[in-house]
């Protein structure tokens, strides 16, 4: 039996900091198989783009990694810089967030993708030449031969964005990994992005792992999401069970963030107060607690590990899930507790 | 769309900012070549209103905004604030307003300034206007102001702005534009740098703010859900004319320009049995050049619906329902089915 | 009215590097070269040092001795004498050219910088002219007019210098006043002179000091080479380029003529642009983070 697309197990990557260590990635893992889609999803330093960059071996000097890549049973973290050259763009390929600082500005369009090309498939010139033509048609690129001729500061933010996907793709890579592929981009554009991303991914039966910070951006294009807190994978399901039986707090309060065009204006958008804990001096227990409306005082004391749900490939990590009778009990008890220092609050501010 | 035309403007009295046949153009390279950032845009903003601007990159939304300002000047059209004509304002008596209009930014990072102590930059107004203040006096507004946003002074205002997340960089940005008590903000795109989570407290700390200061916004972004949480009124924004003006939820129930119908399907939708794109045109292609528009309605090169007309002539704002304008020739839904019922023109006036 | 929400985390001390860069063991060991030659070219007069000009003090060419610690050159004079006076010489031309350059140029290009527009396109245009003017031309010029002397010298410099420190201002200058913290002060109602001191200078004097030390650096070697062509201060008062110069003819039999006063510039030069590189990694705000 072939081994699944990617295994990542017990992945951790720390940063040396003035102040000590910071855990930017503690000890994730997870899969991934041929042709599936995969949302993660979490707070900017909630360690989703350093675990794309981890997989990728791409992480700046003074990182420390532990753990297994596994990529078609072979160990990424195991592989020399030399080997993994030959895996990037060949085997996994990158999508980032800025296409203006990952595109060359003083090279044509037309040579940043042939390069590759040439590089890892050995192509001739004139063959290559006709495929990066070929490839940039293929990402929606109106006159692509003239594009081609064009550099990086000629084309609006969505062009240059396809023609990132365009190199990423060049080489029939079986991983995509997109890092917030459109947080730089219009509304409008980001969903022809996206669009043109999940058309690829099926025509080529490519897996591809979608980075954001928007779970609307992910909802109806992944087949399965893994939520990151902290440096943590805190729930991971198929993505309609996600939806439907969100079970860790956090992501309930990520989907209650986003603002619903089909609600009135001026609807109280449900906040997530406070910010993700300092990953140098983070607290014990679940890192979530501070910020989380269940949170009870199991939750500061003892970190959750990541558990099954009832839902087959469903797993989070909390005390008091959403939507169980523990959740609903630790909710109900910290609104009644919030109501009496709010009315105590309040008969002291009359009492003034 | 890409309408012009003045039918949505309300009493003139009762505006707190009217802007009529705004123009903004910039030189482009190349001879005699122009920028048309903002080409003939009327809109006004009541007292205690919040009016939502909103269209994608290079639409000249954040060009009007800053115009509204005289930072810098609009190539000629009226800013009329307060009774007050802007636009014929020179130095000091323009300068002796500002305090009255501020402005938040897109960028947390870049609109404070690196190497001030958050203290001083939210005490740098005051330093400007009241320079007679005691030192007790503008720190008690500082601390005041900096609880209003949610930051502690003690812990605060001896930090430089790197040592902020982008929320509480943006928290500090606020506590600037208020701590001179302005009437208007104009926020430009003040959310599309952040997170869900943290854009969600910074819109809801901006409605608090308004109700505690007695503000008037105008709101600038290029997400119609966020626009449409926090604003009365929408204008959509179209390579720099106006297409579609209305109420907020008036705009939701009833989009009637092509354009804003394709707005609101590319809107990403948290629920994953919701297709994305599916019912409504999402668009294709990118604006164009805004050095050399097209004739007539400028969108009808992205529109499906653009026949002969639309080249011809460029479509006014006429109205179409309750508080409903828009400026096109072969409107949308019910209220343009309606309109288009009556005969084009029918409801011009 | 709601109240806003509290930000219990505000109250923490934040994420990243609160702590700077420290700077280093090469930053001091360069302020301690710098601060050394300072104080012996300072107090070189009081210093139980033989008179730089007398000649004959021992045989002439003599290398190192305990006497003569770094020996004495064609003349019979004292090295080390002439070395540390040497000094004053450099150390003011060279500091002294900068700080003109400085003052003109900076002023000229924050200015064009901020306000842009003509003034820009004429100031500039000014500064390009100056850059392709040929340099040795023009100190030629200015000696020949003004007769070689430590003030000739240094204005000799210190106008060279005007140009290229002016474009790299308004360069810095140009990135921070396009910064919306410069747009939010004009829309308070801050004057012109008030953004430029507040706003603008405490971000680019920082970059400027660092590059200013550079260009002391280069400024000290430009003097050398002005006294090896005979246009800096005349003789008998030494100077390390002078002295470069005067050992020029017995490399082969004296090399400590031509070797001391080079090592002294060599050392200086090196240390200026360590110290300098150092200012500026310690005074880069942390903007752009992991």
């Amino acid at each position: 039996m072939k081994p699944v697309l990617l295994d990542v197990a017990g992945l951790s990557t720390t940063f040396p900091t003035g102040r000590g260590p910071l855990i930017a990635l503690d000890d994730v893992s997870l899969s991934l198989d041929r042709g599936r889609t995969l949302g993660l999803v979490g707070e900017s330093g909630s360690g989703k783009t350093v675990l794309a960059r981890s997989i990728m071996g791409l992480l700046p000097a003074h990182a420390h990694r532990q753990g297994h890549v596994w990529f078609e049973g072979q160990d990424l973290a195991a592989l020399s810089p030399r080997d993994l050259r030959d895996i990037w763009g060949r085997e996994i390929a990158m999508v980032f967030q800025d296409p203006m600082t990952s595109l060359n500005p003083v090279m044509k369009v037309g040579r940043q993708i042939t390069e590759s090309l040439r590089h890892h498939l050995r192509m001739g010139k004139d063959e290559a030449r006709t495929a990066a033509v070929d490839l940039l048609d293929s990402v929606g690129i109106p006159e692509p031969k003239r594009r081609a001729d064009e550099y990086p500061h000629q084309l609006s933010g969505g062009m240059r964005q396809r023609v990132t996907i365009a190199i990423a793709l060049a080489c029939w890579p079986k991983l995509l990994l997109a890092d917030e592929p459109t947080t730089a981009l219009d509304v409008t554009v980001q969903s022809q992005i996206l669009d043109l991303l999940q058309a690829k991914q099926a025509e080529r039966s490519m897996a591809m792992i979608l980075v954001t910070h928007d779970l609307g951006v992910v909802a109806g294009r992944t087949n399965e999401i893994a939520v990151m807190y902290a440096g943590r994978i805190v729930e991971r399901a198929d993505t309609a069970t996600l939806f439907a039986e969100t079970r860790m707090p956090y992501t309930e309060s990520l989907l209650a963030s986003i603002p619903r065009v089909e609600r009135p204006s001026h609807t109280r958008l449900q906040a997530i107060a406070g910010r993700p804990p300092d990953l140098v001096t983070r607290p014990g227990g679940c890192r979530f607690a501070p910020r989380c409306p269940y949170a009870q005082p199991r939750c500061a004391e003892e970190e959750p590990p990541l558990l099954p749900a009832p839902t087959p490939g469903h797993t989070f990590a909390c005390w008091y899930p959403v939507g169980t009778p523990a959740g609903d009990e630790a909710l109900a008890r910290n609104t009644a507790s919030n109501e009496a220092s709010n009315k105590a609050a309040d008969r002291a501010a009359d009492g003034r | 769309m890409a309408g012009s035309g003045t039918a949505h403007l309300r009493d003139r009295a009762d505006a707190l900012l009217r802007v009529e046949h705004l123009v903004v153009e910039f030189p482009a390279a190349g001879r005699g070549r122009k920028v048309h950032a903002v080409s003939d845009v009327s809109l006004d903003v009541l007292p205690g209103e919040t009016l939502g601007l909103v269209g994608e990159s290079g639409c000249g939304k954040s060009t009007l905004g800053r115009a509204v300002m005289q930072l810098p000047r609009p190539t000629s059209g009226s800013v009329r604030f307060g009774g007050q004509e802007l636009t014929a304002l020179k130095g000091e008596p323009l300068r002796r307003l500002r305090p009255q209009m501020q402005m938040i930014f897109q960028d947390p990072i870049s609109s404070l300034n690196p190497r001030r102590r958050v203290g001083d930059i939210v005490a740098e107004p005051l330093a400007v206007w009241r320079s007679g203040q005691s030192h007790g006096d503008v720190q008690a507004a500082v601390r005041a102001v900096l609880a209003d946003v949610g930051l502690d002074y003690d812990t605060a205002a001896d930090r430089l702005p790197h040592q902020f997340s982008g929320g509480q960089c943006q928290r500090i940005s606020i506590a600037r534009a208020l701590v001179l008590e302005p009437k208007l903000l104009v926020c430009d795109e003040p959310v599309s740098a952040l997170d869900v989570s943290v854009q969600a407290q910074i819109l809801n700390l901006l409605e608090d703010m308004k109700a505690r200061y007695g503000l008037t916004m105008l709101f600038i972004a290029h997400d119609l859900a966020v626009v449409k949480s926090i604003s009365d009124r929408v204008a959509v924004m179209y390579l720099g004319k106006l297409c579609e003006v209305a109420p907020s939820d008036g705009l939701y129930d009833a989009p009637t320009h092509p354009y804003t119908a394709a707005l609101l399907a590319s809107i990403p939708v948290p629920n994953p049995e919701v297709r994305p794109g599916v019912g409504g045109g999402t668009l294709s292609n990118d604006l164009p050049s805004p050095i050399d528009p097209p004739s007539g309605c400028r969108f009808r090169t992205r529109c499906p619906r653009a026949g002969q007309r639309c080249a011809e002539e460029e479509p006014v704002l006429r109205h179409c329902g309750d508080d409903h304008w828009v400026a096109c020739h072969f409107p949308v839904g019910k209220l343009g089915q309606a309109l288009s019922h009556t005969g084009p023109d029918a409801m011009a006036d | 009215m709601p109240e806003p929400q509290p930000d219990p985390a505000s109250a923490d001390v934040e994420h990243g590097s609160t702590g700077r860069r420290r700077l280093g063991l090469l930053f001091w060991a360069s302020v301690g070269w710098l601060g050394l030659i300072a104080t012996l070219a300072a107090t070189a007069d009081w210093l139980p040092i033989p008179d730089p000009t007398r000649p004959g003090v021992a045989p002439a060419r003599q290398p190192p001795t305990l006497h003569h610690l770094l020996g004495v050159d064609v003349l019979g004079r004292d090295m080390l004498s002439r070395t540390i006076h040497g000094a004053r010489v450099s150390l003011v031309v060279g500091f002294s050219s900068i700080a003109f350059g400085l003052l003109v140029g900076g002023a000229v290009g924050v200015l064009a910088g901020y306000f842009r527009g003509r003034f820009e396109a004429i100031a500039m245009g000014t500064v390009d002219v100056l850059l392709a003017f040929p340099a040795l031309v023009f100190a030629l010029a200015l000696v020949s007019f003004l007769g070689p002397s430590l003030g000739t010298v240094t204005l000799a410099i210190g106008v060279l210098s005007i140009a290229p420190i002016a474009r790299i201002i308004r360069a810095s200058t140009l990135a921070f006043a396009q910064r919306e913290f410069v747009l939010a002060a004009r829309t308070v109602g801050a004057r012109h002179r008030r953004i430029i001191v507040n706003e603008i200078l405490p971000n680019v004097i920082p970059a400027a000091v660092s590059f200013a030390l550079v260009a002391v650096a280069v400024a000290i070697v430009s003097e050398g080479a002005l006294a090896f062509l005979g246009l800096s201060v005349a003789a008998p008062t030494p100077t390390w380029g002078s002295m470069i110069n005067e050992g020029r003819t017995v490399l082969q039999d004296a090399p400590h003529i031509s070797f001391v006063p080079s090592a002294a510039m060599f050392l200086t030069v090196l240390a200026l642009n360590f110290a300098g590189d150092s200012l500026r990694a310690r005074f880069d705000v942390g903007e752009g983070r992991l």
